[in-house]
């Protein structure tokens, strides 16, 4: 009996050898005629099929890494092992890395489309993390505010206050990260987002261990879920993610607190040492082009800072959202996360420490 | 009494096991793109997942790399095997020592001291890097299920059988190898099921657009997992099972025509 059930394990495996060595021979890779470029950006972040066009109409072959956060992206590019021409990380990685001397500058006259088709305001606001707009050009932008749901609260919620309010408790969700949830705190006390002043910081601290016993869950990408379902009132969301959300329940609504909150901003940029530099320059044009940031906008459904492409959008409903396309002159006091230094990080998380284990 | 109370702790632990799973298997179904809401029965993520070319591209590299590495990983430890017998005792046992602290050792410092070689070395991260390093911490796993068949293993019958005329070559083939086959198969499955699941060192030493299916769902974790991996996760599972059954079950249908 022993035997045949040998017999019988061989057989499988011997098939299953078979194939995937069938499978293999049919395996090619072709090398783009006009050399390669090699982009790192986040996953789910494109619409593929935008980079096979790009390969088509440049001959240039891309080979696409993805990462899942700023902090997994980092060593990688710093390690070496693999030189990228072109990442797109967030505001506050984008000025550690040029702190650190990673990046190249970028040249305008050879990315046309960056400077035509992106809407000045958000170089303007990118100046917090890139002063003079010589290494990121902007890729997705986003807020980040509430989501709330009209059938559960007994009134509208205007103010990261109401986050405190006892009503609500067990019914908040907030932000598992430390930025984004000293960042509540902080616009609530009227101070910025990006403070080093302990005093300031004691007081977030103190705000966010008040406000522990009401929070149903400190969650990331869960709020997305739990709020379709139902299962919280308020809870703390990137922008990003509230048209998708309100398309699952209507009774959702996502609004930007009036104390003010963050603006993100993720970018491309071209590594100091980019191998192909010159095709990193022509697939960011080829990214800036508007049909191709449409394209990309309604794949990620992240708001575009392309003004060319926003006009192209034939839904008009989304064209004039207000959570997709915010009035940023409208508010005084949004900032944009900046890198803190080996030390800043090192108080937020261990402040954040004493929170969670409060 | 007494029966009822074991029926529901089999049953609990039925559950505990399953439960995800059938979670997953239900949700692969689901209309709806969120896990909170049923919006209606659909087999729409299987058609997208047959035309998500990265999502197959992912497997096909994660059942080369399991299959290959397990390959040459089941050769390379037989053989260590082989070798151990005829060593003196103190010398086994420090090359045994030797082979199990790979296996005791956190994944994330096999990973980064595997990426750290390679780029000392200067080699080029791709597949092959990746391939090199499952063969890495999978050959204890071989040389833990051969050794004990090996240690069973009765020195005479090979040595019968060199005295009947068969050189050692052809001796070790018929005698010795169908005695460690179990061992070896059982190596060999240990092995692939090991490399199919490993995320963190792959997540290290994969080179730029190489992707197996546990680093490629974890890309996806800013905009959430897509639900053709439910259904690619479904599956797999449903192919795992069959083959699980049709090994047991065709010794059974043996024994009965015997019978």
């Amino acid at each position: 009996m022993k035997k045949h059930r040998m017999t019988h394990i061989r057989q499988t495996i011997t098939a299953l050898a078979l194939l995937l060595s069938a499978a293999l021979c049919g395996c090619g890779s072709d090398k783009g005629v006009n050399g390669q470029v090699i982009v790192y950006n986040w996953g789910e972040y494109i619409d593929p099929e935008t980079l096979r066009m790009f390969e088509e109409e440049t001959g240039i072959e891309v080979i696409y890494d993805e990462f899942e956060t700023n902090e997994s992206m980092y060593p990688k590019v710093e390690s070496g092992a693999v030189a990228y021409d072109i990442a797109c990380p967030s505001d506050y990685m984008i000025s550690r890395m040029i702190q650190n001397g990673m990046l190249s500058e970028i040249n305008y006259d050879h990315i046309p489309n960056a400077k035509k088709n992106i809407g000045a305001q958000y170089y303007e606001q990118s100046r917090g993390f890139d002063p003079e707009n010589k290494y990121a050009i902007p890729y997705c932008w986003g807020t980040v505010g509430i989501l709330y749901n009209k059938t559960m609260v007994e009134e509208p919620i205007t103010r990261w206050a109401q986050l405190w309010d006892e009503k609500y408790a067990d019914n908040i969700l907030m932000q598992d990260s430390v930025r984004d949830a000293f960042m509540v705190a902080e616009k609530l006390n009227g101070d910025s987002m990006n403070t080093l002043d302990t005093n300031e910081l004691e007081a977030a601290k103190n705000l966010l261990i008040e406000q522990k016993p009401l929070v149903q869950a400190y969650v990331v990408d869960q709020v997305r879920d739990k709020m379709i379902g139902g299962e919280a009132a308020i809870g703390v969301i990137y922008s990003g993610e509230a048209i998708y959300t309100q398309k699952e329940n209507p009774d959702l609504v996502y609004m930007i607190p009036e104390e003010g909150t963050n603006v993100w901003i993720d970018s491309w940029v071209i590594l100091k040492n980019a191998p192909n530099k010159e095709n990193a320059e022509k697939f960011i044009d080829f990214m800036c082009r508007e049909d191709i940031a449409l394209m990309n906008f309604e794949y990620i459904t992240y708001s575009t800072p392309n003004v060319a492409a926003r006009e192209l959008i034939e839904d008009e409903d989304i064209k004039n959202s207000e959570i997709a396309f915010p009035d940023l002159s409208q508010y005084d006091n949004l900032e944009t996360y900046v890198y803190l230094g080996e030390d800043g990080d090192y108080l937020y998380n261990e402040l954040w420490k004493e929170v969670k284990a409060y | 009494m007494k029966t009822i109370a074991k029926r529901i702790y089999i049953a609990l632990i039925i559950l505990f096991l399953y439960a995800p799973i059938g979670i997953l298997m239900v949700l692969s179904f689901n209309e709806s793109k969120t896990r909170a809401k049923w919006g209606g029965f659909t087999f729409k993520w299987y058609i997208a997942l047959f035309q998500n070319e990265e999502i197959l591209r992912a497997l096909f590299n994660t059942l080369l790399i399991a299959f290959t590495s397990s390959l040459i990983a089941t050769v390379i430890g037989t053989v260590a095997c082989i070798a151990m017998t005829g060593m003196k005792r103190r010398a086994k046992s420090i090359l045994m020592g030797i082979t199990n602290i790979p296996m005791l050792n956190a994944d994330i410092v096999t990973g980064i001291s595997l990426m750290l070689l390679y780029i000392s070395l200067g080699i080029k991260f791709g597949m092959g890097t990746i391939l090199l390093s499952h063969i890495t911490f999978n050959i204890p796993y071989v040389i833990l299920s051969v050794m004990p068949r090996m240690k069973q293993l009765n020195v005479s019958t090979y040595e019968a059988a060199l005295d009947l005329g068969s050189s050692p070559l052809h001796a070790f083939f018929r005698v010795v190898f169908p005695d460690l086959l179990p061992g070896i198969l059982s190596g060999f499955l240990m092995a692939f099921t090991m490399s199919l699941d490993d995320f963190i060192i792959t997540h290290f030493t994969k080179g730029v657009g190489v992707d197996t299916l546990s680093t490629k769902i974890y890309t996806e974790i800013k905009k959430g997992i897509k639900p053709e991996m439910y259904a690619l996760s479904s599956l797999i599972f449903v192919t795992v099972l069959t083959l699980l059954i049709l090994i047991n079950l065709s010794p059974a249908d043996q024994k009965k025509s015997e019978a």
